[in-house]
């Protein structure tokens, strides 16, 4: 018979809209405001913590909605926002400095509705209101970096193997040795070829020059790990910050976005995010003339830097130990209650600072803090050009051969070490990174879009939902019905998919297209008229209708669906909200619109003797 | 109910002359102000700095301005943003070491300087390369979309329809940035993301059309191009204006509910949708036209066996 699904076509559309509308319903519950406390640099939080929170928070009589322990974090949901603020204040003083304290909107999704995977959509910044940067990573400094370590490694190979160099320095993208003797200049070829297979040696035997290129392969290689480190150390820097469910993401080639929900002291985060510091341990030259180094005659071997009260002291160019190796550090006091700061190292660091230090014992060395600030300069690619600038933190006599663990004291007063070791722990960075772009949305504002967007979707239906009845009929409000399945759907889908969030382009997206999906319905009725008026019977009208216009609707969809995409990939932040909304509502309205309204019109008019439509 | 039935078949191609000359004329006009006008281009191109504050009361912009210029803010724009309570100030990209703390400092300056309570709407921070990276990338979007969207077509169809549709994207594409630095209106990243849609949308209606074109040419014995043409446009009349409507009142809710900050967005939208359903109408069937579009081209077997497939696909 014409115009009949069978049952279980019928059933599939009533089951994919009725899960569209279950994994949607988690949007209805709303959220209420929570603290979070996590653990920080591989603390977790345990029921020992949970005790001791609701400890804490019975002591200061406030009373909350539900404490639970998940994932190594600890979250309580209170009635109001005042309660809120008071316990994160409370537990903030209380718990220590391993805990970070957030601030958080916790939906209240029912429990059977979370067991089965049901979460309500995520927020984009221009609704939820908060900050988001943008950090550049320096890829020239990165290179600069590895250039200049591959400089002591060569040095350091040539010297083992006795191999008599003039010089080795810094090339454009190379290291150049030059030498006094052919024979050196062979042997140092054919030892070099064997330790570094990814770099391109060339020799020139009329300059004695060997000169060693870096191949594209291992230049992306530092610009990947300079870009991956920096990820991870900002990663770290920004749960210090004690933010909810921050995002930490690359973006390109050398990008990284951080998204912070719901901060609003931006002055605070971008110093800590901004400040790229690193540390390294250098020995003190006993041996150099300081008062010479003064007039200009520096060693050859050496440098000369300043502590922060301007004055100098001649180090050992050799950095025995950079800060990339630290794992941990904590400020605290001596047994003289001055302030220090304790260091642990990773292995590799560990026995490095032990074979430095080895035969140094009794001598001074010194703790040189490095900072990469921003210049107003740039280069020809119009990169920010950085200035370095290196400060003496403290010089310590080194009592004993150190290993992956030991302190430094002189860093001034408790504060500033408290803050070394901040920077210290938020670790070094290869490259400096800063910050390009910021977007800062108060929370009033992100209300405010919430509740324009919502109401501009409510009017685009309500318009088209009216115009569709009144033109056609009956099966007008078929289309409307698939327009709210439709409506449905997005945001299912939208709620089922963990990395789709809701901006407020992507609001413009599904006003869009509701206006849009009803055109498939369109091209449809228009279809069945055209076929009544050319005298078909209404059953072949109706099948011939839906027939016709299907390749119509796919093709004209997919061109779409492919601008859309070309948006989702190229676009970022707000145009890449717009360009989901815009991709998944035609999705699903292809699905409403044709297998949906089809569905509804065989159930009600297939199959009959009828004379006439209401369309 | 209906709004247009049509009896007899409209002879659209006989205004192709008025067409093509109105269609050239816009295209020059569009062209000659984006290169005289050049577009005004948002922060999200230029770089610089962008604070939205909203006040209790009506703002006194003079007042503002002053504030701004005796705390070393002289290059500062301050206008109205939606409302005589909302304030959005624009400043340039500066040498300063640190650009992106200027946010905060104009924060605190407006706060100071007026004695009044500032809130804090948004602040935007768009660096100089940046805002470069996505002028040539908003490019490269736009021209990957219409070369993915030729090839498409072209396969799916042929390729004279593939260049008939890709000219009205063109067209459709150049007359709304001709709107908009004729306008000057601020061309930021949402306004480019609403082009891509306008894309899509004339694309969709075009492909309608070239749609029932093709099925005319198998259908209809013994009748010219242009002819076939005609009718074609004439059949899917209609539907064109209807989804022209529906779409148009949605675009209309944004516009009027949708706030300040989706104002470009839903204008490049509006006119888009305009001039869209004008050029699957003229630009895109004229193209194919012109190109020479035969009985014979359109009937190649590849497409029966599409056909025939969707046959079983079909609910």
């Amino acid at each position: 018979m014409l115009n009949k699904y069978p049952l279980w076509k019928t059933l599939m559309v009533a089951i994919i809209v009725a899960l569209g509308a279950l994994y949607a319903t988690p949007n209805l519950y709303g959220e209420s405001p929570a603290v979070q406390v996590s653990g920080l640099r591989g603390v977790e939080a345990d029921t020992a913590t949970l005790d001791s929170i609701k400890a804490h928070l019975d002591e200061s009589n406030l009373s909350y909605d539900s404490i639970a322990l998940e994932k190594g974090q600890i979250l309580t949901r209170f009635n109001n926002t005042e309660d809120q603020l008071k316990a994160r204040d409370v537990l903030d003083d209380n718990l220590g400095k391993q805990f970070s304290v957030a601030l958080n909107l916790t939906p209240n999704t029912p429990q059977w509705l979370a067991s089965i995977g049901g979460t309500p959509m995520k927020l984009g910044l221009d609704l939820s209101g908060g900050v988001s940067f943008l950090m550049e990573v320096n890829m020239k400094e990165a290179i600069n970096k590895a250039k200049i370590g591959m400089v002591s490694d060569f040095r350091g190979d040539l010297r083992n193997e006795k191999i008599r160099y003039r010089s080795v320095k810094e090339g454009n993208d190379a290291i150049i040795v030059i030498f006094r003797k052919v024979e050196d200049l062979e042997a140092a070829e054919s030892l070099l070829k064997k330790r570094y297979r990814d770099l391109l040696l060339k020799t020139d035997d009329d300059t004695l020059t060997l000169t060693a290129k870096l191949t594209e392969i291992k230049l992306k290689e530092i610009r990947e790990y300079a870009l991956q480190q920096n990820i991870t150390i900002i990663r770290n820097r920004v749960n210090e910050l004690g933010v909810a469910e921050p995002l930490v993401q690359r973006q390109g080639k050398k990008h990284i976005v951080i998204e912070l929900p719901g901060v609003q002291d931006t002055a605070k985060a971008k110093e800590i995010l901004n400040a790229t510091a690193t540390i390294e341990f250098r020995l003190v030259d006993t041996e150099g003339d300081l008062s010479n180094a003064l007039n200009g005659r520096i060693p050859a071997n050496s440098i000369l830097l300043k502590d922060k009260d301007g004055r100098p002291s001649l180090l050992k160019k050799r950095v025995m130990l950079t800060g990339d190796h630290i794992t941990d550090a904590k400020s605290g006091f001596d047994e003289y209650s001055r302030p220090q700061v304790n260091i642990s190292l990773d292995s590799a660091g560990g026995s490095k600072m032990s074979s430095g230090t080895k035969s140094n014992i009794g001598k001074p060395m010194a703790t040189v803090f490095i900072e990469y600030k921003a210049t107003d300069k740039k280069d020809a690619e119009g990169n920010i050009i950085f200035e370095k600038q290196q400060e003496i933190i403290s010089i310590a006599t080194i009592q004993s051969r150190l290993g992956k663990s030991f302190r430094i004291t002189g860093a001034g007063s408790a504060a500033e070490a408290h803050n070394l070791a901040l920077l210290l722990r938020a670790g070094a960075l290869i490259a400096p990174i800063t910050i390009v772009e910021e977007r800062t949305v108060g929370p009033t504002l992100g209300a405010e879009n919430v509740k324009l967007g919502f109401e501009a979707i409510l009017m685009g239906f309500g318009l088209v939902f009216i115009f569709m009845v009144i033109y056609y009929r009956a099966f007008g409000v078929v289309a409307n019905l698939a327009l709210g399945a439709n409506l449905i759907l997005i945001v299912g889908v939208m709620s089922m998919i963990p990395g789709a969030t809701l901006t407020l382009p992507g609001m413009a997206g599904i006003v869009l297209t509701v206006g849009m999906a009803v055109d498939a319905n369109v091209l449809i009725f228009e279809r069945i008229r055209e076929e009544i008026r050319e005298g078909k019977t209404i059953q072949q009208a109706i099948h011939q209708g839906y027939d016709a216009a299907f390749s119509t609707i796919i093709d004209a969809n997919i061109t779409t669906l492919i601008a859309a995409l070309i948006l989702f990939a190229i676009g970022t932040g707000p145009v890449k909200g717009f360009a989901v909304t815009l991709s998944i509502g035609i999705i699903t309205s292809m699905f409403t619109s044709v297998v949906g309204t089809r569905a509804v019109v065989n159930a009600i008019w297939g199959g009959k003797r009828l004379d006439k439509l209401p369309i | 109910m209906q709004i247009l039935q049509l009896k007899e078949t409209v002879n659209f191609m006989s205004y192709r002359k008025i067409a093509m000359v109105f269609s050239a004329l816009l295209m020059i006009a569009s062209i000659v102000s984006l290169a005289t006008n050049k577009l005004n281009f948002g922060l999200d191109f230029t770089g610089g700095t962008l604070i939205e504050v909203g006040f209790q009361e009506a703002a006194d912009l003079e007042k503002l301005r002053n504030v701004m210029k005796t705390n070393g803010f002289a290059d500062a724009k301050v206008q109205f943003y939606g409302s005589s309570r909302d304030v959005v100030i624009r400043l340039g990209l500066r040498d300063d070491v640190k650009a992106e703390m200027l946010g905060n400092e104009v924060l605190d300056v407006l706060q100071s300087g007026t004695g009044q309570t500032v809130d804090m709407r948004r602040i935007e921070f768009v660096g100089a390369s940046v805002g470069d990276e996505l002028a040539e990338q908003g490019g490269l979007a736009m021209l990957t979309a219409l070369i993915c969207i030729l090839i498409y077509v072209a396969f799916r169809f042929e390729w004279r329809f593939a260049v008939g549709s890709v000219v009205a994207l063109f067209h459709d594409v150049l007359l709304t940035l001709g709107l908009f630095s004729i306008l000057q209106l601020e061309f930021d990243l949402t306004v480019l993301a609403a082009i891509l849609a306008v894309i899509g949308y004339s694309l969709n209606d075009t492909i309608v059309v070239s749609d029932r074109i093709r099925e005319n040419f198998r259908k209809v014995r013994n009748s010219e191009a242009e002819e076939i043409i005609n009718i074609s446009l004439t059949q899917t009349l209609s539907r064109t204006f209807i989804t022209s409507i529906t779409t148009l009142l949605v675009l209309a809710a944004l516009f009027f509910q949708g706030g300040a900050l989706i104002h470009g967005f839903a204008t490049a939208l509006l006119f888009g949708v305009f001039v869209g359903t004008y050029s699957s109408i003229y630009v895109a069937s004229l193209v194919a036209l012109s190109l020479g579009i035969s009985k014979e081209d359109l009937i190649p077997e590849v497409i029966e066996k599409e056909g025939a497939d969707q046959e079983a696909m079909m609910p």
